[in-house]
């Protein structure tokens, strides 16, 4: 479970984050929600500490997080898996040394144990022969996927995703969706997603965290979205004009 | 105020990625990988600017010492103790500054505003060490070796110009180059190629690291760095001489 307890980021004079407190669970798939500049990325880089809070507190199952020094942060961060907006392959290695990378630096394995280990999470997001590639040569869904793949590589205890299916088809994005979804729940992690997309929301929002301005909103399931009662939620899930008549004929 | 504030910086930067590697065969494998990229791809571009700097070294003392007082062969010593005291290493180095530093600069300037190096510290790899380690090993091996191979290729650069264009005789040539030759020299040269190639791996880690924004800053950086690997350059030339020769 990791906690975010009154939780202030501001950049010089502006507050991006404004005493955002709330829980993420385990074996569950939370998610992060807001128009683009709310601060989900902020608040995902001050959760593993990328970004210094200006005040507040980090949790990760009982251990405060961001008061910790740098080695005690680092064994944490070797249990973080996780998947940046813009992919952020390194672009020198190909797709298995890639994946790779976090099983060369962190363990003892074989090159032989190492390589199947690699196969199976690419095989994980339906990836196959693509090991000898190089990240220019993928597609964005598919920097994407195997951006999964290494932060799954070395079997996180939570997974952190910024955006995993933004500028992916409806199709490909649900598939994601899913697959992070399934992870979740088969190795029992912490996890978070941030989006605005919401298709994600209403296939996979187990919890759902809205953010406005920086404060937290609204909190709730998939379930309860759709009626949330509150403006600044019914605007972001309604905004389109189809949305709209949506939700006046549910009323 | 700026410059100890980018001072601080720079030294705690440089601090970090001396700190132990993760794992020592990865540090060592990247070193290699470094010499290759930053070094041995040099080799070429040092050749070139060491042959035609000897040739017009050689061709330039001769012009301004035609005196028939002055025998010719002093023409050869002053061709081959200008090429191993300032040309084969300064000037080397302000070139290398211009490739080497440039191209470590964009690398991790990229690598700063993809978040590359965000995932590489999320790993819980100590980024600094990881990146600029490999590259400081690599040019303070390999810088000095490019240093004397310029040595060799000026004074050989000269040769030419006496042979093809006829500026001295070539006897007189090999004759200069011989007499009073000073061992120290090349050690001399070697220890300010040695700072040289620290600044030219670290100055541009720091403007790369650093970078914030996108390729535009990136190659702002970049070209910062540069500038700043040449002046260091320059100051510290002259800081090592005072020290080294006087
Ligand atoms: N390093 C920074 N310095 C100053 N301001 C920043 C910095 N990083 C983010 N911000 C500001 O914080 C706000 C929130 O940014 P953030 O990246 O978290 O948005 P987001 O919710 O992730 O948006 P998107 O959905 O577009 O990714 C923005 O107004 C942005 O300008
Ligand atoms: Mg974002």
């Amino acid at each position: 479970m990791i906690e975010v307890k009154d939780v202030v980021m501001a950049f010089g004079d502006k507050t991006v984050l404004n005493h955002v407190s709330t829980a993420f669970d385990r074996g569950k798939t939370n998610l992060v929600i807001g128009r683009s500049g709310s601060g989900k990325t902020v608040l995902l880089k001050s959760i593993v500490g990328l970004v210094q809070v200006t005040s507040g507190e980090i949790w990760y199952d009982g251990a405060l997080f961001n008061k910790m020094d740098f080695a005690g942060q680092k064994e944490i961060r070797k249990q973080i898996g996780m998947i940046f907006q813009g992919s952020a392959l390194f672009d020198s290695l190909n797709v298995q040394q890639n994946v790779m990378f976090p099983l060369d630096m962190f363990t003892t394995m074989s090159t032989n144990e190492k390589l199947e280990r690699v196969n199976f999470c690419l095989c994980r997001v339906s990836l196959e022969n693509v090991n000898q590639l190089m990240p220019a040569e993928l597609s964005g869904g598919m920097k994407k996927r195997v951006a999964i793949a290494r932060a799954i590589a070395m079997n996180p205890k939570y997974l952190l995703c910024d955006e995993p299916n933004s500028g992916l088809d409806p199709q490909t994005s649900i598939i994601i969706d899913n697959l992070i979804k399934e992870i979740t729940e088969e190795y029992d992690i912490t996890t978070i997603i941030n989006t605005h997309d919401m298709n994600s929301v209403l296939e996979i929002g187990e919890k759902i965290t809205f953010i406005y301005e920086g404060r937290i909103e609204w909190e709730g399931t998939k379930d309860e979205i759709l009626n949330s009662q509150n403006q600044y939620v019914d605007n972001f899930v309604f905004a389109s004009g189809m949305g709209k008549k949506i939700k006046n004929m549910m009323v | 105020m700026r410059f100890l504030y980018h001072f601080g910086k720079y030294y705690q930067l440089v601090g970090k990625s001396f700190s132990k590697p993760e794992k020592v065969s990865i540090y060592y494998r990247r070193a290699l990988k470094e010499i290759e990229l930053l070094g041995i791809n040099s080799l070429g571009i040092v050749a070139l600017i060491s042959v035609f700097i000897g040739a017009v070294i050689t061709m330039q003392t001769a012009y301004n010492i035609e005196n028939p007082f002055i025998p010719d062969y002093l023409i050869g010593l002053t061709a081959r103790d200008t090429m191993l005291l300032e040309f084969s290493t300064t000037m080397i180095a302000l070139i290398l500054a211009g490739k080497v530093g440039s191209s470590i600069s964009s690398e991790i300037g990229t690598m700063r505003v993809t978040e590359q190096i965000d995932a590489l510290e999320i790993m819980g790899v100590n980024s600094a060490s990881y990146l600029i380690l490999p590259k400081i090993i690599a040019n303070v091996f390999f810088f000095p070796l490019l240093a004397i191979l310029s040595m060799v290729i000026g004074v050989f650069g000269g040769w030419l110009a006496c042979i093809l264009l006829d500026v001295i005789s070539p006897e007189d040539y090999i004759t200069g180059i011989r007499y009073a030759f000073i061992p120290y020299y090349i050690y001399y040269s070697c220890v300010k190629m040695v700072f040289y190639a620290f600044i030219i791996s670290t100055v541009p880690a720091y403007h790369g690291y650093y970078v914030e924004g996108g390729s535009l800053e990136v190659g702002k950086a970049s070209t910062r760095s540069v500038v700043y690997c040449s002046i260091l350059i320059l100051s510290v030339d002259v800081v090592l001489t005072q020290l080294l020769l006087s």
